[in-house]
C-alpha cells in the first residue's frame, strides 16, 4: 500500500501505543532494522548536541544513518533540523560561537576528534543545500568538476569521463550535453539543483546530505529531485531535511521527528507516518501544529 | 495622519533637497576643473608632451619644453605602486573578509583603517626612511612603495566590500565538496568578486595619483628624462603631481601656466580612471 496514502488517511485512535521506540536508544532501533533489510550503519550520532553561544541548536541527538537508505529530518522550522544535519560534515565549523558536543561517527569513527580533518571528512559526506549554488564563474563542466579539478586532478580523460557519470547520476545529462561550456548559472533553477547534486556526486561521497533540498523548486522539478534520490540510495546513505511531510513519506525509509531541538521520534518511516509513537508526533503530522 | 497632498509636498521637498546636495558636489569639481583648463590650455601644445622641461631658461626663450619626461615618470611610479599594492590589498582584504575569525583580523582592521587615514606624507617619509635611506639615492622604486603605502588600506577595504557580497551559500557550495577554505576563496568567490576588485582597484590607483606628498621625498623629482630607462626606477623621477606642486610655487610665470596644464593632464588621467571604474561598476549591476 502507498505510503502516501495511508498518510492521507485519518488515523484511528486505537493505533496510539505506549512509545516503545526510545528515541534516545538507537541500538534498539538497529536491531529493529537489522532483521528486514541491510543492517549497515554509515554514520552515527551519538548524544550530539549543537548550541549557538547559549542557545541550544539541538540536544542531546543520538541518530543512526543506514547505508542504501533515505533518512528523512521533518519538524516544525527552527527546531534543529538543519543545525543537526550541518553538524555531519562539520560545517559548524565555520559558524562564530557554535559549539558541538557529543560524537559523530562516520564508518565508526568519531569526526570530531581533533585529528580529523574537516575537508576530508566533507569528502565523504557531500552536501546539497536548500537553493542551488552553482559557482557563479564557472561553466557547467567546470562546476561538476570542482571537488576534483581544484584538488590539482588535471587528467582531462578522467576529467570528462567524472563529469558525464555524475550528470548521468543527477538525471542532468541529456539536458546539458551539449552546453557543457555554458555557465552555471544559465540553466533553470531545477537544473541548477541538480547540477548542485552533480557537483556532489562527483567526489563520490559515502553520504549525501540534503537540506530541503526541493523547497526552491516547481513541482516538476521537485518530482524529478525526488526520482533521482531514489535512484541515488542504491549507492549512497542521503539524510534529507524536508518541510514537506509527503515528501518525507514517498522518499525516505526512516523518519526522524526533531521538536524545539529534541529528536522526538525515530524510527521507520511507515510506521512513523502511520503509527507514531509520541502525541507531538501524530499532533504533528495530522496538522494540528507546525 | 497626514493628508495625501501633504505627503506629496513632503516627497517634492525631500527631492529637492537631494537634488541641491547633488548640485553641491559637482559645483566645486565644475569650478576645479574649468579653473584649471582656463589656466592651463595655453600652455597645452605638441611640445608640451614631446619635450623636457629642462632648466627655466628654456621656457623663458621660448625654446622648446614639456613634460614627457613627468608623464612617463607618473605612468612607471603609479605602475610600480599598483604591483606592490595589489598583492598585498588583496591579500588583506581576503583575511579582512573571509577569515572573520581569525585571531590577527581585529589588529588587521585596526592597523589598515590607521595606514588609511594616515597623512599622506608619513607615508613619504617611511619610504624615505626604508627605502631612499638605505639606496642612498632619491627613485622611481621608493616613490612607487611610498604610493603602495597610499593604494593597500583602500585596496583592503574594497577588496572585503567586494568579496562580502558574494553570497555566503557559495564558500559553504564550495566546503561542502571537500575543498580547503583557501581554495574556496581563490577559485570561486574571487573570481565571482572580480569586478568590484578591479574598480577598488582603480579607485585606490586614482587616489594614489593624485598624491604629490609621498613623492617628495621619494621620487623626488627630476628636470630630465634618465639617459638610461633604469633611471626611472633607481634614480630620481618626475611625477605629475609633485611637478604640478613645483612648477606652482617656481618665480616663472612660464612655468605656471605649465603648471595649471600638468594639472589638465592629471584630471584627464585621474577622471578617465574614475570612468573607467564607474562603467565596470555599472557593468555589475546589469549583470546581478
Amino acid at each position: 500500500m502507498n505510503i502516501n496514502v495511508m498518510f492521507k488517511k485519518k488515523k484511528p485512535k486505537q493505533e496510539k501505543i505506549s512509545p516503545g521506540l526510545q528515541p534516545q536508544d538507537p541500538h534498539r532501533i538497529s536491531k529493529e532494522i537489522s532483521t528486514n533489510g541491510s543492517p549497515l550503519i554509515r554514520m552515527e550520532a551519538k548524544e550530539l548536541t549543537v548550541k549557538y553561544g547559549t542557545v541550544t541548536g539541538v540536544r542531546n541527538i543520538s541518530l543512526p544513518i543506514y547505508n542504501e537508505k533515505v533518512t528523512a529530518l521533518i519538524g516544525p522550522s527552527g527546531c534543529g533540523k538543519t543545525t543537526f544535519l550541518r553538524a555531519l560534515n562539520r560545517m559548524h565549523d565555520l559558524t562564530p560561537n557554535a559549539t558541538v558536543t557529543g560524537e559523530v561517527l562516520l564508518d565508526g569513527n568519531n569526526i570530531y576528534v581533533p585529528r580529523m580533518n574537516p575537508v576530508t571528512i566533507r569528502r565523504k559526506v557531500g552536501m546539497v543545500f536548500q537553493k542551488p549554488t552553482p559557482f557563479p564563474t564557472m561553466s557547467i563542466y567546470d562546476n561538476v568538476v570542482a571537488g576534483l579539478k581544484l584538488v590539482g586532478i588535471r587528467n582531462r580523460a578522467l576529467l570528462s569521463e567524472v563529469c558525464e557519470r555524475a550528470l548521468r547520476q543527477a538525471a542532468l545529462w541529456d539536458e546539458v550535453k551539449d552546453r557543457l561550456g555554458s555557465p552555471g548559472g544559465s540553466i533553470s533553477g531545477g537544473q541548477q539543483q541538480r547540477l548542485s547534486i552533480a557537483r556532489a556526486l562527483a567526489i563520490e561521497p559515502e553520504v549525501i546530505l540534503m537540506d530541503e533540498p526541493t523547497s526552491s523548486l516547481d513541482p516538476l522539478s521537485s518530482s524529478k529531485i525526488e526520482d533521482l534520490i531514489n535512484e541515488l540510495k542504491q549507492k549512497y546513505a542521503i539524510v534529507i531535511v524536508t518541510h514537506n511531510m509527503q515528501q518525507a513519506a514517498r522518499v525516505s525509509d526512516n523518519t526522524g521527528f526533531f521538536y524545539v531541538g529534541d529528536l522526538v521520534e525515530f524510527g521507520p518511516t511507515d510506521k512513523l507516518f502511520t503509527n507514531p509513537s509520541h502525541k507531538r508526533t501524530e499532533e504533528y503530522l495530522t496538522g494540528k501544529f507546525g | 495622519m497626514k493628508t495625501l497632498r501633504q505627503r506629496n509636498i513632503r516627497d517634492y521637498i525631500m527631492v529637492s533637497l537631494l537634488i541641491l546636495s547633488t548640485v553641491l558636489v559637482l559645483t566645486p569639481l565644475l569650478i576645479i576643473i574649468g579653473y584649471v583648463v582656463v589656466n592651463g590650455i595655453g600652455a597645452i601644445s605638441m611640445d608640451f608632451f614631446t619635450q623636457e622641461l629642462g632648466s627655466p631658461a628654456r621656457a623663458m626663450q621660448g625654446q622648446p619644453t614639456g613634460l614627457i619626461h613627468t608623464i612617463i615618470g607618473t605612468l612607471v611610479v603609479d605602475t610600480i605602486g599598483v604591483i606592490i599594492a595589489i598583492p598585498i590589498g588583496v591579500g588583506a582584504g581576503i583575511m579582512l573578509s573571509e577569515y572573520p575569525e581569525h585571531k590577527l583580523n581585529p589588529l588587521l582592521r585596526v592597523l589598515n583603517d590607521t595606514l588609511n587615514g594616515m597623512p599622506a606624507i608619513l607615508k613619504g617619509l617611511l619610504a624615505f626612511a626604508l627605502i631612499v635611506r638605505p639606496m642612498g639615492t632619491f627613485s622611481g622604486l621608493a616613490g612607487g612603495i611610498a604610493l603602495a603605502f597610499v593604494m593597500i588600506p583602500i585596496i583592503a577595504r574594497a577588496t572585503e566590500s567586494a568579496l562580502m557580497t558574494i553570497p555566503w551559500s557559495i564558500r559553504e557550495a564550495g566546503l561542502a565538496i571537500g575543498l580547503p577554505r583557501w581554495r574556496v576563496v581563490l577559485s570561486t568567490i574571487v573570481p565571482a568578486a572580480r569586478i568590484g576588485l578591479v574598480t577598488g582597484f582603480l579607485i585606490a590607483f586614482a587616489r594614489a595619483a593624485g598624491e604629490a606628498a609621498p613623492l617628495m621625498f621619494t621620487s623626488f623629482g627630476n628636470n630630465y628624462l634618465p639617459t638610461h630607462w633604469t633611471g626611472m626606477i633607481l634614480g630620481p623621477v618626475d611625477t605629475l603631481p609633485q611637478r604640478l606642486y613645483s612648477l606652482a610655487i617656481s618665480p616663472y610665470s612660464e612655468w605656471h601656466t605649465m603648471g595649471w596644464a600638468a594639472g589638465i593632464v592629471l584630471l584627464v588621467f585621474v577622471v578617465a580612471l574614475f570612468a573607467g571604474a564607474q562603467l565596470l561598476t555599472r557593468k555589475k549591476a546589469y549583470n546581478t
